[in-house]
């Protein structure tokens, strides 16, 4: 798999300590649910910010999708909190 | 005509009001919102995600002008540090008659508050807070599917 631009906003931007990374997932890696599971694993601030998903929100090329959505080809994944706009 | 604006100016509700009177419409439409004083709040800060917000803004302009034949929609967005008082967002709309023109902007605000990717933290002294989801914002939200 291609490498990732991971965006972090709001508190899982703080909890992880940056708000861009870019990473490269192991290929069994299908969905954001899986991706999110393998950043946690890096403990510290990742599993603070990622360790319970009914709090994250998720888009994959700037497209907001549901958890279980693919990463295949994905060039640009953010994570966030459900949003708080207007 | 679609305005489409995320920015750390404040808004000048007078000049967006005049452009969409200038659109060709017999009604305009607008909410503003402010930056409230909830418990002692001194500062408010909005966090955004570049170009993703844009065009979550612009794709629900567009369904607006669509859904109600709107002649113009404009939604301006804060971002940064606020105040209470401050003006945080605007929508306004210009339509032939004042129900498309009233209904599209409750639409435009009611989807705008669950559909853009803000994201506001409250700071009272030394308490800095990231605001949390309201169901009473997931509703208003969904009453305009259809």
């Amino acid at each position: 798999m291609a490498a990732i631009d991971l965006l972090y906003f709001a508190w899982v931007r703080e909890s992880i300590g940056i708000g861009h990374e870019r990473a490269t997932p192991p290929a069994e890696i299908a969905d954001v649910a899986g991706l999110i599971d393998w950043l946690a694993a890096r403990g510290g601030g990742y599993a603070e910010a990622l360790g319970d998903k009914t709090r994250l929100r998720a888009a994959v090329d700037q497209l907001f999708v549901p958890l279980d959505a693919s990463i295949a080809g994905a060039r640009e994944i953010a994570l966030f909190p459900p949003v708080t706009g207007g | 005509m679609i305005r489409i604006r995320v920015t750390d100016a404040a808004i000048d509700v007078a000049a967006e009001l005049g452009a969409l009177e200038r659109a060709g419409g017999g009604a305009v439409a607008s909410f503003t919102g402010l930056v409230r004083d909830d418990n002692g709040v001194e500062e408010l800060f909005l966090e955004h995600y570049p170009v993703a917000t844009e065009k979550a803004l612009s794709d629900l302009a567009a369904e607006a002008i669509q859904r109600w034949s709107l002649a113009a929609a404009t939604v301006i967005h804060r971002v940064g540090a606020m105040t209470p008082g401050e003006r945080i967002v605007f929508v306004g709309t210009a339509a032939a008659h004042r129900a498309a023109a009233l209904e599209a902007c409750a639409f435009l605000i009611d989807r705008l508050k669950t559909d853009a990717p803000f994201w506001k933290r409250e700071t009272r002294g030394q308490d800095a807070r990231w605001v949390g989801e309201r169901d009473s914002d997931r509703d208003a939200a969904d009453r305009w599917k259809r």
